[in-house]
This record gives structure tokens, C-alpha cells and sequence, in this order.
């Protein structure tokens, strides 16, 4: 009795387990509230497939995804040709890069007695965080702010003190624009800082903005529209100042559609265009091409499809850039790739 | 069963457990050997986590320690990008902000204890010590943004005046950005002050009336029997309170890194940002990429592991060498 009984109940469970699809994805902070968005969206309309994220890092979604303990990862700074090269020794598989929203970073600053929104070049953004520029009335900085009056003071530098994708963006803007930066410092979630004090998380920089006068900061652009803080225009590669919005940073990715690798491992910083905001930023999922979990595929896959497409519309709510039009195309192209 | 229990009172019950033809499975069911079963994994089982956090700090960190050797210790330069990497700035900072936090908190966390056990009424020491035990319950986190968003903008006022008549002095130099060894230093000592005062309220509270009295039957003033009688007597278990402080303040990590200023760099100045070896693996763990990076960073834990270590053994000597007063005293 007891054990007719104990395989009912087995078969039960296994005939649930079959239907229910669990997904699992690991990385990037940055773009966490948007895959929860999505995940639960996604839930909604397709219930039996589960999709669990953990935003634990960059870095640790990309080792995770080397490792083979999750389906899919998450980035905001492309993987390294090593680590591609690793993850087809260990799982015998190539990882496709899916860009699937923007972020971007922009300059804060807190000068006292000057309300104006700052104009700034890359010389002088890169000059002060080399340590070159040290006074904000520099005529690098002053140059193109003419109706500003700044004052003689040095400059308090201010940087992310925990590795970021925030800070893959902006010290990957810094190398387009300065070859002194990319030969002495590089690029990378964390790097050697000439100058400078660290704060943790976007909060944590804003705090050190908003209580160190005469200082600079770059801060996310999600963060700077939900909390209202100042930031400065910043000129791109075709000479006007822009200001960062939704609008310019997807301005930036169209711009550099023309030339995007078939990888789509691609940085948007200087991006051409004469609306583009310069200092924008992909966020990738990161696919497996082969998986051995064929019902788990297809999940992944519809779900991959549903994100680029239909998924776009929950980016602006939460103030990430959505993909231009021309990006979706190439990736629904670039998803026939998948084996599955 | 029943005639069992009918036949157990026949041994003569003060014999019980003391017959040492018992065998092993009678000891079981008495209960002793169950309790020495327990205790003793209970035992084991610190040796054991210990050995192996050790053994995976150890092998998780060989390609670092392969490719810096004891220069990862004396160097200064922590470079993720170009995979340089050196400790020196992050146990500087460990070490200093530590030592002044105890340098700070030892004073007042001792006066306090001497006055809630000895002087006040048992009433108000009573109601203080269940809000120092809250003090100690508070979230790091919380002392982070405390430290933020109260003695940060009081520093602000006060240290330039410091700085102005000290400023002579080279750990009083430089510009003040609010962030500093020093105010971590000061957030820690509010951290661990609680411990100090608890437990060292206990210890001098338990120290027998005999020593008090004899003391007073020599014509001692109020002060005396505290200072020569009690607080020696307590001395052990007040040095015991300052280790776990001590342990504390080396591996804090949340609040310190609030208000530390995050910079790999070495300052005398304690007005200048600095950086712990914890602060510094809690920041970078999560994104880093690559495994000598991953590798460097296990390392600084086993660095933080030997820093402690080496305090504690110091403070072993330190107690060892005092006993040896005592009996000159």
C-alpha cells in the first residue's frame, strides 16, 4: 500500500518537475532590475518557466557561466577573448554575447556657488582624472564654459570604490578619448586610480559628491534620474555638448550600429553621431550556443527572443536606454546561431 | 521494560556511573558518553573549519602567491588591469585604523565598566548595561552611515582647527576630505566599545567581596580597592574583552569601507583616505575578473588571517609577561 502510494507521489513530482522550466542567470547589477522586470513579465505570460537572476557582479556571472552552475550570464563590460577561450575548453561550447539594453555614465559635480549645467570635454574630463587638471578654473575646463564663473579651487576626485560595470564605462570612455589613459591605466571593472577617493555603489559616490566640495563623480544614469542630481553636457565625437537621456544614449548605440562586430562585443564610448551621448554602454546576456538540456534551450531561447523584442518596452520604465531598431534585428539574425 | 525498571533499584544509587566495569553501551545509555560524543565534535569541529578555511585560502590564492612571492606584502601597487598587485596599502590601513580604534576605545570603554560595576547605583547600571548590550546588536551598516552623516560633517569643523595647531605634527598634515583613517578609527572604537564595557562590566562584578574587604582592612581609599585590588584580579578577562574587540575592528568591513576613503595608498598623515584589507575584498570580489585577480584577492584574506593571528599571539606574550608582574606586585 504504502508503496503504490510512494510511486504515485514520484510520479506526480516528476510530471510536475517536466512541465516546470527553471532557468537559472547570474552577473551584472546594473541590469538587475530589468531582468527581475522581465522574469516576472515573463512568468506571467508563460507560467511553467522560471526564471531565477542573481545579480552578483559581472565578474562572478562570467565565472559562474565558465563554471557551467548557471544557464545564461549577464555583463556589462564584453568577456575577454580568454575567457571565451576558456569556457570552450571547460563546456566545449562558444558563448554568444546578446546586447539587450544601455546604460550610460555621467559627470556630477559639486561646486559651491555654481548652479549651471557644466560643459565638458573629453581633454578635460580625462585630464582631471589623470591628475593633470587640478583646478576648476583650468581653461580646459573654464574654456567651454564661459558664462560660469569657477573658482581657483583644486579639484576633489571622486571614483566607484567597488568594481562596477558603471566604472567598465566610463574608464573605457577615458581610453577612447586619451591615449595617455589607455597606455597608463586601461581598462577594467577596477583599476589603478592616479588620483582620487573611492565610494561604494552609485550611492555611495553621490554621498561623497553631494559632501566634499569642489568635487567630480560619475554616476550611473539611472541613478542621476531617480534621485535629481546634477550632472554636467559632455562633448562627443561629432563636437556637441549632450546631455545624457534615454534618447541620446540610444542615439549613441545607433550611431554605432554601422560598425558593430558580428560578436556584438562592441564598446559604444565616442560613439559617432550628432545627437549621440558619448559616454553609453551596453549590457549583454551572455548565451551558451550548445546546451545539453534541450527543453531548458528552448526556454532560454523563447525567452532570449521575448526579452529583445516585446521585452524592450520595460527598459524606459526603469530608465535604461532600449535597443535601437537596427541592434534587435541583427541579434534576432545572430540568435540562429544558437543550436537548439 | 517493566522488569528493568523494577530491578535498577537494587544497585545502590550512589554507585551509579562510578562502576567502572560499565561497558561502552551502558555509558551510552546512561547518557555520558553521548554528552562526551558531543562536546568533543563540538570540539573538533573548530579545528576542522579552521583547517580548512586555511587550506582554501591556501590553494586558492597560489597563483597569486607564485607570482608575487612575499613582495604581494611590501608593495604598493594594486593595478586589477595590468594584474600588479601588493598588500602593503591594505594592511597598513588594517593595522592603523585598529590600533587607534583601541587606542580610543580602551580608555572610555574601561572607565565605564570601572564606573557601572563599581561606583553607580545598581539601578542605573543596570538600565546603561541593557543599552550598551544594544549598542553591540547594531548592524554594521548602521555605524557606516552614523559615521557618514554625523561625525563626518562634525570632523569637518573640528580637524581643521587640529590642524592648525598640530599641524606640525606629520599624522595631523594634508588635506581632509572628511574620509580618513581617522574617522574609520573613530567609527570602529564606537563599534566595539560596547564589547569592552560589557564584558568587562561582568569580570569586575564577579570579582569576590574577600578582595574588596581585605583591601579596605589596609586603610584603602574607595579608588584603591578598585584600581589595585579589583581591576587586577579582573585583569585577564578585561584583556580577553579587548582581543574580541581587536578582532573585531581588524575584520570590520561595511562600515569601515563607508568612511575610509577607499585609496590604495600609504599616509602618516591619519587625516588622509586609506584603504583594509576587508574593505578591499568586499569592493572588488563580486566583478573580479580573471583568476590572478580572484587569486590576489583570496591572498588578502590570508593576509587579514596571519594579521590576526600575530595580534592575538602579541597580545598572549603581553598577558604572559604581565603574570609575571603579579607576583612582584
Amino acid at each position: 500500500m504504502i508503496r503504490r502510494l510512494l510511486a504515485l507521489v514520484l510520479i506526480a513530482t516528476a510530471s510536475v518537475f517536466a512541465q516546470q522550466i527553471s532557468l537559472t542567470g547570474a552577473g551584472s547589477t546594473f541590469a538587475n532590475p530589468l531582468y527581475s522586470s522581465w522574469s516576472g513579465h515573463y512568468h506571467a505570460i508563460h507560467p511553467n518557466v522560471e526564471i531565477n537572476y542573481q545579480s552578483i557582479g559581472s565578474g562572478g556571472g562570467i565565472r559562474q557561466l565558465i563554471a557551467g552552475t548557471v544557464d545564461f550570464g549577464a555583463t556589462d563590460g564584453p568577456m575577454t577573448n580568454e575567457q571565451l577561450a576558456e569556457v570552450q575548453q571547460k563546456r566545449g561550447t562558444a558563448v554568444l554575447h546578446f546586447p539587450t539594453a544601455l546604460g550610460a555614465d555621467l559627470p556630477s559635480y559639486n561646486i559651491p556657488g555654481v548652479t549651471a549645467t557644466l560643459k565638458f570635454t573629453p581633454a578635460a574630463l580625462a585630464g582631471i582624472y589623470l591628475g593633470k587638471i587640478t583646478k576648476w578654473n583650468d581653461p580646459a575646463i573654464q574654456g567651454p564654459n564661459p558664462g560660469v564663473k569657477l573658482p581657483g579651487s583644486n579639484i576633489v576626485v571622486i571614483h566607484r570604490s567597488d568594481g562596477s560595470g558603471t566604472t567598465y564605462c566610463w574608464v573605457d570612455y577615458l581610453s577612447k578619448v586619451s591615449p595617455e589613459w589607455k597606455n597608463k591605466i586601461g581598462v577594467g571593472t577596477s583599476v589603478n586610480w592616479p588620483v582620487g577617493l573611492g565610494g561604494k555603489g552609485n550611492e555611495g559616490v553621490a554621498g561623497l559628491i553631494r559632501r566634499i566640495p569642489n568635487s567630480i563623480g560619475y554616476i550611473e544614469l539611472i541613478y542621476a534620474i531617480q534621485n535629481h542630481i546634477l550632472y554636467g553636457e559632455v562633448k562627443n565625437s561629432s563636437g556637441n555638448f549632450i546631455e545624457a537621456d534615454l534618447k541620446s544614449v540610444t542615439a549613441a548605440a545607433a550611431g554605432a550600429t554601422k560598425t558593430m562586430p558580428a560578436d556584438f562585443r562592441v564598446s559604444i564610448a565616442n560613439a559617432p553621431g550628432a545627437d549621440a551621448y558619448p559616454i553609453s554602454t551596453y549590457t549583454w546576456l551572455l548565451i551558451p550556443e550548445k546546451m545539453s538540456d534541450m527543453t531548458k534551450a528552448k526556454a532560454l531561447k523563447a525567452f532570449l527572443r521575448w526579452g529583445l523584442t516585446d521585452g524592450q518596452q520595460y527598459t524606459q520604465p526603469l530608465a535604461y536606454a532600449p535597443l535601437p531598431a537596427a541592434v534587435v534585428q541583427k541579434e534576432l539574425l545572430q540568435m540562429k546561431k544558437l543550436q537548439y | 521494560m517493566a522488569n528493568t525498571v523494577l530491578a535498577t533499584p537494587e544497585v545502590p544509587f550512589e554507585s551509579r556511573g562510578l562502576d567502572k566495569k560499565q561497558t561502552w553501551w551502558e555509558r551510552l545509555r546512561k547518557g555520558d558518553e553521548v554528552v562526551h560524543l558531543i562536546t568533543l565534535a563540538g570540539g573538533w569541529s573548530i579545528l576542522v573549519i579552521t583547517g580548512l578555511l586555511v587550506q582554501h585560502l591556501w590553494v586558492y590564492s597560489r597563483l597569486s602567491r607564485h607570482a608575487f612571492g612575499w613582495h604581494f606584502l611590501v608593495d604598493s601597487t594594486w593595478d586589477p588591469v595590468n594584474g600588479v598587485f601588493g598588500a602593503w596599502p591594505f594592511v597598513y590601513g588594517t593595522v592603523v585604523t585598529s590600533l587607534l580604534a583601541l587606542a580610543i576605545s580602551i580608555p572610555i570603554g574601561l572607565g565605564a565598566a570601572i564606573f557601572l560595576a563599581e561606583l553607580a547605583p545598581r539601578k542605573l547600571s543596570n538600565a546603561l548595561t541593557f543599552l550598551i548590550e544594544l549598542l553591540a546588536a547594531v548592524p554594521s551598516v548602521i555605524y557606516g552611515l552614523i559615521g557618514i552623516f554625523l561625525l563626518i560633517p562634525v570632523l569637518f569643523n573640528v580637524v581643521p582647527y587640529f590642524q592648525k595647531y598640530f599641524g606640525w605634527l606629520p599624522i595631523f598634515n594634508g588635506t581632509f576630505y572628511g574620509v580618513s583613517y581617522f574617522s574609520a578609527s573613530i567609527v570602529l572604537s564606537i563599534m566595539v566599545v560596547p564589547f569592552i564595557i560589557s564584558i568587562s562590566r561582568e569580570v569586575l562584578i564577579s570579582v569576590p567581596v574577600s578582595q574588596r574587604e581585605a583591601m579596605m582592612a589596609l586603610g584603602a581609599t574607595k579608588w584603591d580597592v578598585t584600581w589595585r585590588a579589583v581591576v587586577p584580579y579582573a585583569r585577564q578577562g578585561i584583556m580577553g574583552s579587548i582581543f574580541l574587540s581587536l578582532a573585531r575592528a581588524l575584520g570590520e568591513t561595511m562600515a569601515v569601507t563607508m568612511v575610509i576613503g577607499n585609496v590604495a595608498q600609504v599616509s602618516t598623515s591619519l587625516m588622509a583616505p586609506g584603504y583594509t584589507i576587508a574593505a578591499v575584498i568586499a569592493n572588488e570580489f563580486t566583478e573580479a575578473t580573471g583568476d590572478l585577480y580572484l587569486h590576489a584577492l583570496i591572498e588578502l584574506g590570508l593576509v587579514l588571517f596571519v594579521v590576526t593571528m600575530i595580534f592575538n599571539a602579541l597580545a598572549r606574550l603581553l598577558m604572559l609577561t604581565m603574570k609575571g608582574h603579579e607576583v612582584v606586585g
